[in-house]
């Protein structure tokens, strides 16, 4: 009987397993023995770290975008059509439309989503760059930018932890480039007792903030913005005027997670080396929407997204597992609009930061365009 | 009824046990407790200081086989 692969999400990590099971499954695939299936909630696929240049105007919405139809093997049936509920017990989901689908495999690859709405006041105060509407109010609001204090405030959880840090250098000489740097006052602030969650970052940060004049206060959760008075009060009891407010919002997995019953805040409870959900060995997690307690980025996404195509191919060509996830990340950090550097660690590996470089922040910029490439599974 | 969750943040480099505590203690409702499971010991001191300072309540924290079990109770 033909096995029903269903990949619900069509992000990052879900167009990588879809393109890589085309690939290894080639043959069952065209006897018909296996069909993959895939649920997006868009016909586009964004490139969401370009999101990061377009409030400083050097990434063109457009470049940003590609039809999904062209990003994924044409082997794959895609629709869009939103998940409503996932039934683990009858193996199916049903849609927004009113379809259901039912499946063999499930893989879930839906993602992280900001929440600026989960704190009194964020929405209507802040601005960010974590979606495009926001990016867009972001480089309006730069580009009217004339001095004055401004809040950079990071909150957790939040995907790719290193984006804030990029963001506020780019800051830095965005400022200087428009001649205002010296009317401005920025101030960085943090969830925990360091500049970054990655102590090699944090250690690398300090000295670089202190040097460009960038403040810091570190064991700052928001609580609520005030944004009549332009205030912005911590749980642990500051309070902080600003004149522009850019927020990495906390963030959740998609609402069809914890509506289904699948996972608090939509995390879904998942095996750190098999990426199994807990308790099912038919639903596979990646990406975003995992509960492991790695940093939530592309890279992580794309590595995990490669051992779940050896296993579920394994697993449907001879029956037997493939191998295991090692906890894999790796980020490019943009120090400038001219150098870069990157990180990388796994589960028994701690982090180390490169020297920043000009070569690296090249790299980076490839990136912005070999992904194209590494969604289509061929890099 | 309060819930008892854990978080196995052990080898986690990034964004690590406290971020974690963090995260879950924003799902969590009052009463609820929240166990990280943590291989760094500066979490040992670092989370009962965080928690003091935002009003949650340290409930303790026990050494185990190379890693640590600290538990907070979200009273707000
Ligand atoms: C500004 C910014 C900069 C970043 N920079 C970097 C970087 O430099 N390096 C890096 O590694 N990572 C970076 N990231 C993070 C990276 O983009 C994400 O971690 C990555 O996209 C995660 O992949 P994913 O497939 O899990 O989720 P996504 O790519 O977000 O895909 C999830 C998909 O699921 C879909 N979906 C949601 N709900 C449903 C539903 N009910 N039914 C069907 N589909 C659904 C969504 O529409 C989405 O298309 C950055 C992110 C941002 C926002």
């Amino acid at each position: 009987m033909s096995k029903t692969i269903l990949i619900v999400g069509g992000g990052l990590a879900g167009t990588i397993v879809a393109n890589g099971l085309c690939r290894q499954l080639g043959a069952q695939l065209r006897s018909g023995a296996v069909s993959i299936t895939m649920l997006g909630a868009s016909d586009t696929h964004m490139y969401q770290p370009g999101l990061l240049y377009v409030p400083f105007g050097r990434m063109r919405e457009h470049e940003l975008f590609r039809e999904q139809s062209r990003v994924l093997d044409r082997r794959i049936h895609y629709y869009v059509d939103p998940a409503k509920n996932v039934d683990v017990e009858k193996k199916q989901v049903s849609t927004e439309s009113g379809r259901t689908f039912k499946y063999d495999y499930l893989v879930l690859a839906t993602g992280s989503r900001i929440m600026p709405q989960s704190i009194p006041g964020m929405q209507e105060a802040a601005h960010w760059f974590y979606d495009l509407e926001g990016a867009r109010k972001l480089r309006d609001a730069l580009n009217n930018f004339q001095g004055g204090k401004i809040v950079v405030n990071i909150n957790a959880p939040h995907k790719c932890p290193v984006a804030p840090v990029e963001f506020t250098l780019m800051l830095h000489e965005f400022l200087e480039g428009k001649g205002i740097r010296d009317k401005c006052e920025i101030t960085y602030t943090y969830p925990i007792g360091r500049l970054h969650s990655l102590e090699p970052v944090a250690h690398w940060a300090g000295p670089v903030f202190e040097k460009l004049g960038i403040k810091s206060e570190i064991f700052f959760n928001t609580e609520s913005v005030d944004p009549i008075g332009k205030t912005i009060t911590s749980m642990e009891g500051s309070v902080m005027p600003f004149d522009l407010l850019v927020t990495i919002p906390p963030h959740e997995g998609a609402a069809v997670i914890s509506e289904s019953g699948l996972g608090k805040g939509g995390w879904v409870p998942t095996n750190t080396k098999t990426l199994h959900r807990e308790g099912s060995d038919d639903i596979f997690v990646v990406g975003d929407t995992t509960n492991i307690p790695i940093s939530k980025a592309g890279s992580t996404a794309h590595f995990e997204a490669d051992v779940l195509i050896d296993n579920l191919a394994s697993l449907v060509q001879e029956g037997r597992w493939a191998r295991e996830y090692d906890g894999k990340a790796f980020c490019f950090i943009e120090t400038g609009f001219s150098t870069g550097t990157y990180v990388w660690f796994n589960y028994q590996t701690p982090p180390t930061v490169a020297p920043p470089s000009q070569m690296l922040h090249w790299f980076k910029l490839a990136y912005n365009r070999l992904y194209w490439l590494s969604a289509r599974g061929l890099l | 009824m309060a819930e008892r969750q854990t978080v196995d943040a052990r080898g986690a480099f990034c964004p690590g046990p406290l971020m974690e505590l963090i995260a879950a203690l924003k799902l969590a409702s009052v009463g609820d407790e929240v166990e990280v499971l943590s291989s760094d010991k500066g979490s040992v001191n670092d989370i009962p200081a965080w928690v003091a300072k935002v009003g949650h309540q340290f409930v303790g924290s026990t050494e185990l086989d190379g890693y640590w079990s600290v538990v907070v109770k979200k009273a707000k």
